[in-house]
């Protein structure tokens, strides 16, 4: 680590020390935010379904802010600390969770659709592999428009094995295109296993398959995620196509809100839970107790507000159902 | 006016959209250097070059994929599907995607995109290349579905379609590839959502989609010699469909008939009959609305059997001749 004044610190060699603690902050708060919407679902305040990112939040907190603005997100079903570390304003997710009008699509979308294209966030996904023909035609778009942008494709170990994967990533190295595909292996395809669903020791190792540059890194590890983020962006930029990126993780919580985990022991997430992401990155900050404690308390009180945003937002009327489907 | 085919009025039509607006390109298999299957894209790749003109390898989930990214992103692409068949391999990226990408997004996004189909059996490519699939695409909320029955249509409908800031499911059919007709050299469009009527008569309404317009037309004649005179309306969009002129030719006629080529079961006649039904036209009817469609089957490789499994023009006059006549 670089010597020198705390501010202009580079932690990990790798992310500004300001960044850092708004990284920090972001992961705590995207805990908390699930942590509260899976309360919020147990007191039967929100219907439906989602799928909480706990215990993977380093992914998140690495991969989005190693990008540019202007560069575009195709996200997944598990996606809120992505949407966060995007620059999601917190009330207005708050309010597209609880189906308001005010929200981010206008309470059409929900958790598993939230998207804002106006800062190039394309979308969370509600199919296993759906955004990955998707960031062909961005790439594609970006190709032809000459601009020098990339767009960070977000899937999980399950997603490799649809036929989806195989047409994708085969079209983006064929034609050059700036995708960074980033695979959140966190174990299980809902209850089906890594070990039971693939042959292989990385999913990473598929992308000799398709000629392009592959690479696993530990996806509990900001700095590790945010240095293969970055360095897959500048290759990208620079015409030389293509990425995978596998980073390894846990989900701590079941696949969604039906899940009762019969699949795993208890043993095996008290195993993973001693690698938690966010006290690893709090120490790698030097942050002490009473430093994180405070970090905490805020994203407490800063869910509370967006709680409070949320309820008081309108309901959308009735009459705007059919709002929406065609331009 | 200048006499062209129906494929060489697509032809002209994508060339002229790709001159005028250079977020236009063209994705499919063997578009480029091939020309396409049955050579719609024929010459386009020397005017173009390969950046606009994208040979895909064969994978339809990835050329869909590509018209839902690329057109979200700023660009109005033209996707190609070979054989319309071929879209089952493409519909999560049609159907889950681009079609409900706007309103999932609140209304906040836009997919201008057209995917063209080579539908329709009559050339022995048997069950799996010879489908019509176009009322699959009706039943989804987001898609716009047009199915031109003319040269002068398929030329002024797919501009329209490249224009249109919606995903629009374009079914062409491989029989009318060849077929001549009057097309102007200039650019114009025919509004999507607006149907023709192409032949005026007093006894019997045919609303007929696709190769079943010049079928009926052909019906039309042979019956007029008998003194049938059969009205003939082409709605040429099946979404959003145009209602007003179906059911006020109901209300004249009294009388309907629904042709297609897709079978009967969960085709697009159910819908227009229905919606005949659910109109001011039911208190007119003389006779029930029937439905003249393809047979509950995949299509035959035989000749004699794919002729048979869906309706020609013997089986229009038959069909036409009995509801006036109230026997049926």
């Amino acid at each position: 680590m670089a010597e020198g004044k705390k501010e202009q610190q580079l932690i990990g060699g790798e992310i500004e020390r300001s960044k850092a603690e708004d990284l920090l902050y972001k992961m705590v708060l995207t805990r908390t935010f699930e942590e509260n919407a899976l309360e919020m679902f147990a007191l039967g305040k929100v219907h439906g379904t989602m799928h909480v990112s706990i215990g993977q939040e380093a992914i998140a907190a690495g991969a989005g802010p190693a990008l540019k603005e202007g560069d575009y997100l195709l996200n997944t079903h598990r996606g809120h600390g992505h949407f966060l570390m995007w620059g999601g304003d917190l009330n207005l997710m708050m309010s597209e969770f609880l189906g308001k009008e005010n929200g981010y699509c206008r309470g059409r979308g929900g958790s598993m659709h939230i998207a804002d294209v106006e800062s190039n966030n394309l979308g969370a996904q509600g199919i296993v592999a759906g955004n990955l023909p998707i960031s062909v035609g961005v790439g594609l778009s970006i190709k032809i428009r000459k601009t020098k942008q990339v767009v960070l494709t977000l899937f999980g170990d399950g997603a490799a094995n649809e036929g989806a994967f195989h047409e994708s990533l085969n079209m983006a190295s064929i034609w050059n295109l700036p995708v960074i595909y980033l695979c959140e292996n966190n174990q299980y395809a809902m209850s089906m296993a890594f070990e039971r669903a693939f042959r292989i020791e990385q999913i990473s190792d598929r992308a000799s398959a398709y000629g392009i540059k592959g690479l696993t890194v530990d996806g509990n590890d900001v700095i590790a995620v945010h240095q293969a983020v970055r360095e897959a962006a500048d290759r990208a930029r620079e015409g030389q196509g293509s990425t995978l990126i596998e980073a390894i993780t846990y989900r701590y919580q079941g696949h969604s809100k039906s899940d009762r985990q019969l699949y795993r022991t208890r043993d095996e997430v008290k195993k993973w839970m001693k690698k938690d992401p966010i006290p690893r990155f709090a120490k790698l900050l030097d942050i002490d107790e009473e430093g994180f404690n405070k970090i905490e308390e805020k994203a407490k009180v800063d869910i509370k507000n967006a709680v409070d945003f949320a309820e008081n937002s309108p309901e959308p009327e009735l009459s705007t159902i059919m709002e929406g489907i065609y331009a | 006016m200048r006499e062209i085919s129906y494929m060489e009025a697509l032809r002209e039509g994508l060339r002229q959209s790709m001159e005028k607006d250079d977020r236009v390109f063209l994705i499919g298999e063997d578009i480029g250097i091939y020309g396409g299957a049955f050579g719609v894209s024929a010459g386009l790749l020397d005017q173009f070059g390969p950046e606009r003109i994208i040979d895909t390898p064969i994978s339809e989930a990835g050329i869909a994929g590509a018209c839902v990214g690329a057109s979200v992103t700023g660009m109005r692409p033209v996707g190609e599907m070979q054989f319309s068949d071929f879209v089952v391999l493409a519909m999560e990226q049609i159907v889950m995607q681009g079609a409900k990408m706007r309103f999932m997004f609140g209304g906040k996004a836009e997919l201008p995109f057209v995917i063209r189909l080579a539908g329709g059996s009559g050339t022995g490519a048997a069950a799996q290349h010879s489908e019509s699939l176009e009322n699959w695409f009706v039943h989804v909320p987001g898609l716009k579905v047009v199915m031109p029955s003319s040269p002068y249509d398929a030329k002024g409908l797919l501009l329209s379609a490249i224009e249109e800031n919606n995903p629009v499911m374009f079914f062409e059919h491989k029989l009318l590839y060849k077929m001549k007709g009057d097309v102007p050299e200039e650019m114009y469009t025919i509004p999507i959502g607006k149907s023709k009527i192409v032949r005026e008569g007093k006894d019997l309404t045919v609303i007929a989609t696709s190769i079943m317009v010049p079928r009926s037309l052909e019906a039309a004649k042979i019956l007029s010699k008998e003194g049938i005179e059969l009205e003939v309306i082409d709605p040429r969009t099946l979404k959003p469909l145009d209602e007003e002129p179906i059911i006020k030719s109901v209300i004249k006629t009294g009388k309907a008939l629904v042709v297609h080529e897709a079978v009967k079961t969960g085709g697009f006649g159910g819908e227009i009959s229905a919606m005949i039904m659910e109109s001011e036209a039911f208190d007119f009817l003389d006779a029930p609305v029937r439905r003249l469609a393809g047979l509950d089957v995949p299509i035959p490789y035989n000749r004699n059997l794919e002729y048979h499994a869906v309706p020609q023009v013997e089986n229009i006059v038959e069909e036409a001749r009995k509801i006036v006549q109230n026997i049926y």
